[in-house]
């Protein structure tokens, strides 16, 4: 072998290897800009078509039948506030209390049981917990479809989240916090309320709210429970209206004009969510990492 | 003293009284759907997975092709979006210019927050036509002839199919699995990319022998993880995946169900016992299957990456 003869293998070997670089990067590329732009084209066609749909009476109306001119979703809106909320009530004090369990008590033998069920539940389809909900409760204690059935099955969603949420943001805690205030005297219990907790605030702030933004647009448990209603009701222990379901009962029907106000409902929904998530995102980053 | 310990007990007794709610809550779920799966896992036994005759009027439940329909549309959905997302993870933590980084990856996880009846709504809206009218089309001409392959690409184009249904999943697992795909990445010691560079490898070179090896299993985690999230996955498909054939067919063009698309549309009208129980036997199957596949994609996850806040998506 000669120098020469290897200069040019070695060379050619180059050139492949460059070209190489190059294809794999520009495909690496190409999937990144297709994932994003991906999400662009869904937001634009929610953006474009939902539009027309957001008048006053969309927000204050109740939905009219098919044939009538106007209405809106009010029903929905309002429905998925009261669920909302029953979710929220619920979830976010088991929620922290499973994760204080986690964290805090974490010598204690069901520690490791609660923090496997909590994943085990949130890795559930959401329709097994609309089933759950409907056999325990919409059959069971209350005797049929309510809001209440339709909040308790979004909390059973919601709290799994907030547990493992907080649990990480728990964990960020520094040791020395905890062990500066017992040894000034406090009892464990004020050393959670007073240093702990206030600490992971605003962790535990985000996971509340990124919960109830996840929560609030599903649908198929409300299926099984809250049924939908075309009227404005806040009774807990009647069927309630919801954003999401309705957008899948308007979805589903054959009418312009209802499909129109499916759009509508999705970009409601999506700028909520997307903007409680991106504005606690961006407020709380810093902190949470 | 004394009072101290007793709030401190008191306290410690009422966090532990609302914990155990949660692992109580699994156990009800578990117990309650268990119970009213029984008289159909009683009555149809191993026929219930094997074969594909619904037939509520009288009162034949094979739920074959609802499984059918669930792993057609799963494989899809993994088929389809695992590349990218993996792909697009590699470019996030390896390629991309620093500044770029986390404000992409934080772009594209949106997609995990966006509401699946809205994505239902697209699906139905704009990818079903767009299919119909376009993919499908092509896809029965050009690979359609081809043996073998192209059964899967033949027959009448309804629109509303397996097919799109694998389609909407797919897009709809990509941000978790880009989520979590980059967390596996970035846990990658940088050690192991700088050894490869010293000794002059490209960058991609360094990538598939040093840091994708290192990340195989995280990614694998990742992908399984994916898979547990289409497996039961509701509105979305039954927007769009035609909830009406009962029959296997190669045909990614047949309308088909999904057992989740199952639930969510006989639920409400199964009368009569068995029909009920057939229905929450099928949600029996998707928890079991839930808790397989979420345990073990955690468990290859962890290895790598401990615990990836992605898992919360």
């Amino acid at each position: 072998m000669t120098a020469l003869a290897l200069g040019v293998a070695h060379s050619r070997i180059t050139r492949r290897r460059r070209v190489k670089e190059r294809v794999m990067a520009g495909l690496l590329l190409a999937a990144t800009i297709g994932a994003a732009a991906l999400l662009l084209i869904i937001l634009g066609f929610v953006l474009i078509r939902g539009l027309p749909a957001i008048t006053p009476a969309f927000f204050t109306e109740r939905s009219l039948p098919q044939g009538e001119p106007g209405g809106g979703l009010g029903p929905a809106l309002l429905g998925t506030l009261v669920l909302s909320a029953i979710a929220a009530a619920l979830a976010i004090p088991i929620g922290i209390a499973s994760a204080i369990f986690v964290v805090e008590y974490r010598s204690g033998r069901f520690a490791p049981v609660v923090r496997f069920a909590a994943e085990l539940i949130a890795g559930l389809p959401s329709i097994v917990v609309g089933v759950f909900v409907w056999a325990f409760l919409v059959r069971g204690f209350i005797g049929h479809y309510a809001a209440l059935a339709g909040g308790i099955a979004l909390a059973v969603i919601m709290t799994p989240i907030i547990a493992r949420t907080v649990e990480e943001v728990l964990r960020l805690v520094p040791g020395s916090l905890r062990e500066a205030a017992l040894a000034l005297g406090a009892p464990r219990w004020r050393v959670i309320v007073r240093v702990v907790l206030p600490t992971a605030r605003a962790g535990i702030v985000t996971a509340a709210i990124l919960a109830i933004a996840r929560a609030a647009g599903e649908t198929a448990p409300l299926l099984l429970t809250a049924l939908g209603n075309l009227f404005f009701s806040t009774d807990l222990l009647r069927p309630i209206a919801a954003l999401p379901l309705q957008i899948y009962q308007y979805a589903a029907s054959p009418y312009d004009d209802w499909h129109t106000k499916a759009w509508g409902g999705s970009l409601v929904l999506v700028v909520v969510i997307g903007l409680l998530s991106v504005a606690l995102r961006v407020a709380t980053r810093s902190r949470v990492r | 003293m004394q009072a101290t310990s007793r709030a401190d007990r008191a306290f410690a007794g009422g966090v532990a009284a609302l914990a155990l709610l949660v692992p109580l809550t699994l156990a009800g779920i578990t117990l309650l759907i268990v119970r009213d799966s029984w008289p159909a896992i009683s009555r149809l036994g191993l026929s219930f997975i094997t074969t594909t005759r619904w037939d509520p009027v009288h009162e034949v439940f094979g739920a074959g092709a609802y499984l059918f329909g669930t792993l057609v549309t799963t494989a899809i959905a993994v088929v389809l979006a695992a590349p990218v997302a993996v792909g697009a993870a590699i470019y996030l933590t390896e390629y991309a210019p620093l500044r770029i980084r986390t404000p992409l990856a934080f772009l594209i996880e949106l997609l995990a927050y966006i509401p699946s009846i809205v994505y239902g709504l697209w699906g139905l809206f704009v990818l079903v036509p767009f299919f119909r009218e376009f993919v499908e089309p092509t896809l029965a001409t050009w690979v359609g002839p081809v043996p073998v392959v192209g059964a899967l690409f033949s027959g009448q184009i309804v629109g509303v199919d397996l097919l799109v249904g694998g389609v909407i999943l797919a897009i709809m697992i990509l941000p978790l699995l880009l989520a979590v795909s980059r967390e596996v990445l970035l846990a990658v010691p940088g050690a192991q990319r700088e050894a490869m560079l010293g000794l002059g490898a490209t960058r991609w070179e360094a990538v598939s022998r040093a840091v994708l090896p290192y990340a195989r299993v995280g990614i694998v985690g990742a992908i399984v993880l994916g898979v547990a999230r289409a497996f039961g996955e509701t509105m979305a498909v039954t927007l769009v995946v035609g909830n009406s054939s009962t029959t296997i067919s190669p045909s990614l063009f047949t309308p088909g169900y999904t057992m989740a698309s199952a639930i969510a549309n006989q639920f409400t009208e199964a009368t009569g016992e068995l029909y009920f129980s057939a229905i929450v036997e099928i949600s029996l199957v998707l928890l079991v299957v839930a808790v397989i596949v979420n345990g073990a994609a955690r468990l290859l996850i962890r290895r790598i990456a401990g615990n990836p806040q992605g898992l919360a998506l």
